[in-house]
């Protein structure tokens, strides 16, 4: 537990000052509440033993004062404990985030996006009621428990035993049904999403179930759940029934204690009408301690486990880094890029790429077309740095890409993935999204190019309008012009398209090539695709198939070879005749 | 970047506090439990009761005892006259009325939340039943994710109401009422004294909760702002980085994480502040009743154990007031859930049951292959006139088998739709059998037809309930059978577990032509009159695609048969085949009539079956 515990010190350290301040302001909270029932205990003495009106005004009005110093200090605990809390959370939270803008790919193929979500909110939370509401309760439950032990005890020790008696058993209870509780609230959860994925099941298998008409079944197996589900219900609502009314009877029997053993040492003259008073005043103070006490022990629990969970993504690597990079890496980037025997595994089996060697001139334009699982993409993405090959060398300028800084190999190169993402943000900002400070002609310039421009023009905002659930839908041809805008505004030496005019139809994709013509003047391009019509003005063309380099050559030099490429040739022309018929 | 344009997130949309008609609706859930809830209301009302004793007690044993007075109380008749004896019968009935109060509570919670659970049974089970009954149609247009919370999230909030809004409401209510009735017993003028402090408690109440719903606002939009851009960015988190966009992603998360934080704070300060305010209120109540009660006391009419009972009725009389407040926010949720609830309940199925009178015979379902299939200038639009279908007409004779082939989107598995009666035609007719389809029930229609759908579903379960399904009549050696006649069996028993071996994830640990065969076997098992099957275009591994092209031959074999084809091996198997092209028939023929033709069907040939050769 300390071990984990150590990731939290700079963040405690951080704030140590305020947190001291906050112990303070606890401190004389429960000073000052303690001394209440003292004053309650001597205006009954003195009311059974007989005083002025102006007695009982001065008491009256020492009591408010006392109230008010003492919400005084109780506002500045919570306000500085529960406070600092948050702070912690919210410097741990972004620099979860910044630690996972530094994990690779490979990190995020490997881990599940919900599991990732659930360490950054619910585990984050967890470990904030840790140091949160957990130490202030605690050091609450504590310092009010050992003021009022010394004050009761003071009077009374053993009638003080028997009325704390109970204390231990409520703490205990509190732990116990809360575990518990907890327990089969989580077990409720799992069922809830049981339930949840039967549905979607059902609902997504809507046709298959009505064509074998197994309504009926459907319908059954639902209510085996449903009943299954209500069951676990029930379980936690006896759990519940009993909590609370168990909880209410023990403290009650505290009081019990109080009327019965107190009222007797009263009868026995030991202590006074008030001091009985007294006592059943402070036992009204420590019901919440009380109940605290239990409910602090889950909290650490829960929160150490959370916290093993966040150090486990923190102690992540990143695999790709600048480590190689030596004295700042090479200055301009012209743009020739070298594979030399390259190959790529994916886990075992045979290789997704295999000793490829490939070298594109600067200012060059390669297409590669190929059959679905060929190695295209894992090809292109080296050159990036997505992933570093497991054998072999990619060189850009003559340079290993790992000897240039992350940075500025990315910086160099404008990609369009092969899934377009874009983000909910506006067109505006998902065009200009790796161009800083972007001025509005050039995101109309780049839109132009990318043959976007006349659509965003038809958008109820046009520019400004957000791209996704909360604004408008873009089509998927949308999305790709949208996402070649992005990579052409950064202006970038290399300029790499994974099928990205895939969804583009014909018309709109030749226009959007002739403008590209342009833009890829001088840049070095890499153009993946199915379409002959896409790749066949390239300087040259490969042809990539079972992670290995089959054909190369440029469109009449590979038509005239008669293999895939002339193939997918011949299929293209067939279907563009079937269009018109 | 514009960060407060980009995210906005909706507010949740909250409904009316109070719906007549949809609480009447609620309501005829629960006439069905209604002893059950009179139990409970009895139960909460002596509990209620109860709450009341410990105080009293407290002031019997002050005035009768600790400090005697000469004054009547209801327990006289009872209590000794001893005093040590007197103390702990009055002990012994505190403790009394703590255990009986502790049974009564458990009964009333644990009846309330087993109605609440039995009304959601119930209003669960109503949903589901509906959804397997609404048109396909609807699904078209229904995300899945949004029904799905029909039947969970929506009926949880329900049964927030009814386990613990509306009861705890009532219950607040009772525990007032009774509190005040035995401060007005005790002495009117010391209750007075209380309730003056009454509206400071429900003033500071109020203000609380202004503040802390405006914060409370801004925190749930603050955590759906972190949960969608992390979701999004950790999706993206490829583009990001190559853009090296991360410094102004970590920057904007900042921005969010520290809205979030704020509005956090906010939340603290007006906790920080209501607690400390509303003690305060209490220690005003408490200084009030010892000023008031010890001037009395002082003048000789009133006794020092009414005013210790009030101390601990006025700390009691509070609590109900503040959680008032909290019941606000349940209710209204409640009735916006309420609300799309019955709106599901109430959208009306299209494609539904027949009435038996104008009901029509189908062929029975048996093997022998008999009722022809016949399409008569059929019309089909999706939507409005955007036409799938135009004019088609075509017939398939009882043990004939007949492939469709076209282009994407020429019609052709909407041919398979129709046919199941997942929708209607927009014009023009379908007879089965003689039976025109509008005239049959869909089940029944259904139950004729081994289907095969292009997208192989699986459910999870173990491979025999995926062949099976529901339909528990067939017995294991038909699942057998069918697996042996779709060619699935030798991999079968090739698993540990044959058989039973599990299916995960809509198949996830299989492959496609697996998937494929799996459902093969499932059409067969239902030995269906009419097969029909909208072949998958994945191509699959060359063993697998022998097998599959065997189990095509082997089904089709003796019965009548529709099937949209994308292997060459089953094109050339059936007797014949319609080309559809942009939602017309339009070339109709045998494999070599239709090549001989060099049409539509020629080129497609090319193009898509050659290579097969």
């Amino acid at each position: 537990m300390l071990r984990q515990l150590r990731t939290m010190w700079p963040y405690l350290l951080r704030y140590r000052w305020r947190f001291a301040a906050g112990i303070a302001a606890l401190l004389l909270k429960d000073a000052t509440a303690v001394v209440a029932p003292l004053l309650i205990r001597h205006i009954i003495d003195t009311l059974t033993a007989g005083l002025t009106l102006r007695r009982v005004w001065q008491f009256g009005l020492l009591l408010l004062g006392l109230g008010l110093v003492k919400g005084f200090f109780q506002y500045w605990m919570r306000w500085i404990v529960i406070g600092v809390s948050r702070e912690i959370e919210y410097d741990l939270r972004n620099d979860l985030f910044a630690h996972l803008t530094r994990l690779s790919p490979r990190f995020y193929g490997a881990h599940r996006t919900g599991d990732i979500m659930a360490r950054a909110t619910n585990d984050l939370n967890a470990v904030r009621m840790m140091i949160g509401p957990g130490v202030m309760y605690w050091c609450d439950t504590f310092v009010i428990f050992l003021a009022a032990i010394a004050v009761m005890g003071s009077i009374d020790w053993r009638l003080t035993f028997f009325v704390l008696l109970p204390v231990p058993a409520v703490s205990f209870s509190v732990g116990w049904f809360g575990r518990l509780i907890h327990d089969r609230f989580q077990r409720i959860q799992e069922m809830f999403s049981d339930i949840s994925s039967r549905v979607q099941e059902n609902l997504s298998g809507v046709r298959t179930v009505r064509a074998y008409a197994q309504e009926d079944a459907e319908r059954e197996r639902f209510g085996e759940l449903n009943r299954e589900y209500i069951r676990e219900n029930l379980r936690l609502a006896r759990l519940w029934g009993s909590f609370y009314p168990l909880l209410e009877t023990l403290i009650g029997l505290t009081f019990v204690i109080v009327l019965w053993l107190g009222g007797r040492q009263v009868l026995r003259g030991a202590i006074t009408l008030g001091s009985f008073v007294m006592f059943t005043s402070y036992m009204g103070m420590l019901i919440w301690p009380m109940i605290a006490l239990g409910w602090v022990v889950n909290l650490m629990q829960r929160g150490t486990a959370s916290l093993a969970r966040i150090n486990e993504l923190l102690g992540q690597k990143p695999d790709i880094d600048d480590a190689a990079v030596r004295d700042g890496g090479p200055g301009e980037i012209r743009g020739e890029i070298e594979f030399a025997g390259v190959g790529v595994d994916y886990g075992a089996g045979t290789p997704a790429l295999d000793s490829i060697d490939l070298k594109i001139p600067a200012g060059q334009t390669l297409a590669i077309v190929g059959p679905t699982g060929g190695g295209k993409t894992t090809l292109i993405n080296l050159i990036a740095r997505l992933r570093d090959p497991e054998r072999g060398r990619v060189r850009l300028d003559g340079v290993d890409v790992r000897e240039i800084p992350l940075e500025r190999l990315r910086a160099s190169i404008g990609m369009v993935p092969q899934e377009t993402f874009l983000f909910s943000e506006t067109v505006a900002e998902n065009i200009a999204f790796g161009a800083g400070q972007a001025a509005e002609a050039e995101i109309g310039r780049a839109a132009e190019i990318a043959g976007i421009a006349p659509d965003v023009e038809e958008f109820p905002q046009k520019y400004q309008t957000l791209v996704g659930e909360r604004g408008i839908t873009l089509s998927g041809g949308q999305k790709q012009r949208a996402a070649i805008a992005r990579a052409l505004i950064r202006d970038p030496r290399i300029l790499i398209l994974d099928d990205a005019l895939s969804s583009v139809d014909t018309l709109t994709e030749e226009r959007i090539l002739t403008h590209l013509a342009g833009v890829m003047r001088g840049r070095t391009t890499l153009l993946i695709s199915h379409r002959v019509s896409t790749v066949r003005s390239a300087d040259r063309i490969v042809v990539l198939s079972g992670g290995r380099l089959v054909e190369q050559g440029t469109h009449d030099e590979l038509l005239g070879r008669g293999g895939y490429y002339a193939a997918l040739h011949q299929k293209q022309l067939l279907e563009a005749e079937l269009e018109e018929a | 970047m514009s960060d407060g344009a980009a995210f906005h997130v909706e507010e949740e949309t909250l409904g009316k506090l109070y719906d007549a008609r949809l609480v009447r609706r609620l309501l005829r859930y629960l006439r069905p439990y209604r002893r059950l809830v009179a139990l409970a209301v009895a139960m909460l009302m002596a509990s209620s009761m109860l709450a009341v004793a410990g105080p009293y007690l407290t002031k019997v044993a002050i005035d009768k005892y600790l400090n005697p007075q000469r004054v009547p109380s209801l327990l006289d008749a009872w209590l000794s006259a001893d005093r040590f004896a007197g103390l702990s019968q009055i002990a012994l009935l505190y403790l009394a009325v703590l255990l009986v109060g502790f049974v009564f509570q458990y009964v009333e919670t644990y009846v309330m939340q087993y109605t609440g659970q039995k009304v959601m049974f119930d209003l669960r089970t109503e949903i589901f039943g509906h959804l397997q009954k609404l048109d396909i149609r609807f699904y078209d247009r229904s995300p899945v994710g949004r029904l799905v919370t029909r039947v969970t999230t929506d009926v949880d909030v329900l049964n927030e109401l009814f386990a613990a809004g509306v009861v705890a409401i009532f219950g607040d209510l009772l525990t007032l009422a009774f509190i005040a009735a035995a401060m007005v017993t005790l002495s009117p003028g010391l209750m007075l004294a209380v309730l003056a402090a009454g509206p400071l408690v429900v003033g500071v109440t109020f203000l609380f909760r202004r503040a802390a719903r405006d914060a409370n606002r801004r925190i749930r939009v603050a955590i759906a702002r972190i949960n969608a851009y992390l979701q999004e960015h950790v999706t993206g988190m490829m583009v990001v980085q190559l853009f090296n966009h991360e410094p102004r992603s970590r920057a904007s998360f900042d921005r969010i994480n520290a809205d979030h934080r704020d509005a956090y704070k906010d939340a603290i300060r007006a906790h920080a502040l209501f607690y400390p305010a509303i003690e305060w209120v209490g220690t005003l109540a408490l200084v009030v009743l010892l000023v008031y009660g010890g001037h009395r006391i002082l003048g000789g009419t009133l006794t020092i154990g009414v005013l210790v009972a009030f101390m601990q009725y006025a700390l009691r009389v509070f609590r109900p007031i503040q959680d008032l407040g909290e019941k606000y926010n349940i209710l209204q949720s409640a009735m916006a859930s309420a609300e799309r609830i019955f709106k599901l309940l109430d959208t009306k199925v299209e494609i539904g049951e027949v009435a038996p009178a104008s009901r029509r015979a189908l062929p029975k379902p048996d093997a022998a292959p008999d009722g022809r299939i016949e399409f008569e200038n059929v019309w089909f639009a999706y939507q409005g006139e955007d036409w799938v279908l135009k004019d088609v007409s075509f017939a398939v004779e009882p043990g004939e088998t007949v492939a469709i082939v076209g282009h994407t989107g020429a019609g052709k598995t909407t041919i398979l739709s129709l046919l199941l009666r997942f929708y209607d035609t927009s014009r023009g007719g379908i007879r089965v059998g003689g039976a025109d389809l509008k005239d049959c029930d869909p089940v029944e229609l259904r139950r004729r037809f081994g289907v095969v759908l292009q997208d192989p579903y699986l459910f999870s379960g173990t491979i025999s309930s995926n062949i099976r399904l529901g339909t528990n009549t067939i017995p294991d050696e038909r699942v057998e059978e069918a697996a042996e006649e779709a060619n699935l069996a030798s991999f079968i028993r090739s698993l540990p577990r044959g058989f039973d071996e599990e299916v995960r994830e809509r198949g996830s640990s299989l492959s496609t032509g697996q998937k494929q065969l799996i459902n093969f076997a499932r059409a067969l098992a239902h030995r269906p009159k009419f097969l029909i099957l909208d072949e998958a275009t994945s191509s699959v591994d060359t063993e697998t695609e022998f097998r599959v092209r065997e189990a095509v031959g082997r089904m089709v074999t003796g019965r009548t048969s529709i099937i949209v084809a994308h292997r060459l091996s089953t094109i050339q198997r059936a007797d014949r085949i319609l080309v559809m092209h942009k939602g017309r028939l339009r070339e109709s023929g045998s494999h070599q009539q239709l090549l001989a033709q060099r049409g539509i069907y020629w080129k497609l040939y090319q193009l898509q079956y050659k290579d097969q050769e």
